[in-house]
């Protein structure tokens, strides 16, 4: 499970890493949605894998599943879906008003 | 009320931000004038919980009641105080100077810039590492907008760089947030720096890779040497005045950094004690050397002063990275210099451009400007105080940092770079002058060539007198700041006393001796 948690974050990293160095804002963006996922999945299992335990602290219950990181995830997600949204308004601005999608606003290059 | 003080300068530009938006419609003179208001205010609160907390007490501020570590805390210390004023003042001349007409080129220009302060005051407020995050992507987001404003194609790319880099720079926080919360199960800064300090031999070098990603995280914010590259261009195209509060942005990474590294990677944490300290001194001085390198290449005053600002980041962390008492109260005097300073030299720039009308910055022999005598005056004194020439505030910074120098073992590396870079500040910023006063021809030439829109262009070359007040302002700001230069630094040394014995800061949040 661990394995499988760390391959799969570790490959939405790698993704997210290398479409962010593409030249076109298409794949900018996302790739920064990749590492989003990537980091929100890394902020989830910082709370250990747990399975069918209880998020709360109760009496007669002595492992339970940590409600932080999911609090923390719940923020990261709105913040990043929030971030996701301006940055593909301002690519189509971009866009719109450089006449092609390179990041630097160029012609084909 | 008094025991709320500490929650206030955050929650007063959110609530200022929501009813401007409420007060759109009642037309731009209102949403002006309760923009004024609440920057003044906020001022006031600043200067008042700065007088609170100088006796050396820390107000913390537990939201909800929660009890820390499990809730998040406000934390107002010396260092929090003087950030929170030395912002609330910047931002005032920057919305005085918004107010004279660029916060009617887009929408929301008011909304945005408190909660801009909104973000700002968080950041500088807040005890809990994740909080920060948060406030980060606050002021980011608001920035982002004000970074924006007005249109126009080199804005738009410059923001979707700043943006981008930005937005990725948020996921290596999280990155980092999220291991040290896995390995030491906390997230509150006092906590953290406990739990750091006694973290078992396993651990620690996860610790510390966290403790470095969050480095690189507030490099990136601060624009340090390899991460420095969005901030010129940003900062050159945007408006002037969202650029001149912008001056208070890179020294949030500063401050986050000062914060963290003498906090929870600070000299007692144990095993993971002084983690930055191989690398802070070395990029400071290798970011001053670029950005004055900046500096002398420039081709437009503004990106000019982009660098100036890069350059003075450099300084900046060079006496935090010396990292004694003496060279962090240094630093501390600095860094409202550098502000106000850096602030009122994009006003200039901003007020020269327009008068230039399509010469614009550029350092080419341009028009002779309206009011250019006076003009002339305030150029050369943010020359002076930006490249640290007697007798005003910049000299006393750099001359302070030079003096608690003088004991560290890289001192000639200090010295020669810190100097080298003054004469070399100096030289671009006399050919910049230059340029710009002395080899201004006749104002016939621009009339003949831009004749196309007599009024328009008549109406750019008469242009009023109160940015040029507000420029004043701003630079006897340095003055003030050079005639109290002695109760200044001494506040300054009681801070970074403060700041080195976190203990205090340990025990005020948490309740407990470390």
């Amino acid at each position: 499970m661990e394995a499988l948690v760390s391959i799969l974050i570790g490959t939405l990293t790698g993704c997210g890493v290398y479409l962010i160095l593409r030249n076109r804002t298409f794949p900018v963006v996302l790739g920064l949605t990749f590492l989003s996922y990537a980091v929100n999945l890394f902020l989830l299992v910082m709370g250990r894998l747990t399975i069918g335990k209880p998020p709360i602290i109760a009496e007669n219950i002595t492992e339970y599943a940590d409600p932080l990181p999911q609090a923390l995830v719940l923020t990261a997600i709105v913040i990043s879906f929030a971030m996701t949204a301006f940055v593909i308004v301002l690519s189509l601005k971009a866009y719109l008003e450089m006449g092609n999608d390179h990041v630097d606003g160029k012609h084909k290059s | 009320m008094i025991s709320h003080i500490a929650i206030l300068p955050v929650i007063w530009p959110l609530l200022m931000g929501a009813l401007l938006l409420l007060l759109q419609k009642q037309g731009l003179q209102t949403v002006r004038a309760v923009s004024i208001a609440s920057v003044s205010i906020l001022t006031v609160l600043a200067g008042y919980l700065l007088n609170i907390v100088n006796d050396g007490e820390i107000l913390v501020y537990e939201l909800g009641n929660w009890p820390p570590p499990f809730g998040i805390v406000l934390v107002a210390d010396r260092l929090a105080a003087w950030m929170l004023l030395i912002t609330a003042l910047v931002s005032a001349f920057a919305l005085l100077y918004a107010i004279q007409g660029t916060d009617s080129d887009g929408p929301h220009f008011h909304v945005l810039f408190q909660l801009q302060l909104f973000g700002l005051n968080g950041a500088f407020l807040t005890g809990d590492l994740f909080n920060l995050f948060v406030f980060f992507e606050i002021l980011l987001l608001a920035s982002y907008g004000l970074l924006l404003h007005g249109g126009g194609r080199l804005r738009t790319i410059a923001g979707l760089h700043f943006v981008i880099i930005n937005l990725v720079g948020s996921t290596l926080f999280l990155f980092a947030v999220g291991t040290l919360y896995g390995l030491l199960g906390t997230l509150n800064m006092a906590d953290l720096a406990v739990k750091a300090a006694g973290a078992v031999d396993d651990d620690v070098a996860l610790i510390r890779a966290a403790g470095l990603l969050l480095f690189a995280v507030f490099a990136l914010k601060a624009a340090l040497l390899p991460l420095y590259l969005w901030l010129p261009a940003a900062y050159a195209h945007t408006t002037a005045p969202v650029a001149a509060l912008f001056a208070i942005m890179t020294k949030v990474g500063a401050y986050s950094i000062l914060r963290v590294y003498t906090l929870i990677f600070g000299s007692q944490a144990g095993s993971v004690a002084d983690l930055i300290a191989p690398w802070l001194l070395p990029l400071a001085l290798a970011t001053l050397i670029a950005g004055v390198l900046g500096v002398l290449a420039s081709t437009h005053l503004r990106q000019q002063i982009a660098y100036l600002v890069i350059a003075s980041i450099g300084t900046l962390l060079i006496a935090f990275g010396i990292n004694t008492h003496t060279s962090i109260a240094a630093g501390l005097f600095y860094l409202p210099h550098s502000t106000f300073a850096a602030a009122a030299f994009f006003l200039l720039a901003d007020i020269i451009a327009t008068r230039r009308s399509e010469m614009s910055d550029r350092f080419e022999p341009g028009p002779v400007i309206a009011h250019h005598r006076i003009t002339g005056v305030l150029f050369f004194i943010a020359a002076i105080l930006i490249a640290g020439l007697p007798p005003l505030s910049g000299f006393v910074g750099k001359l302070l940092i030079l003096q608690a120098a003088i004991p560290h073992a890289a001192l000639p590396w200090i010295m020669g770079a810190m100097l080298i870079t003054s004469l070399l500040t100096i030289i671009a910023l006399a050919r910049s002058g230059s340029m710009l006063f002395y080899r201004a021809q006749l104002p016939q030439a621009p009339h003949t060539a831009g004749g196309g829109d007599g009024s328009g262009s008549q109406h750019i070359l008469t242009p009023g007198v109160s940015g040029l007040a507000i420029v004043i302002c701003l630079l006897s700001l340095c003055v003030v700041l050079t005639i109290g230069a002695g109760a200044v630094s001494e506040f300054a040394l009681a801070t970074a006393n403060q700041l080195l014995q976190p203990e205090d800061y340990v025990q005020s949040v948490l309740g407990t001796a470390r």
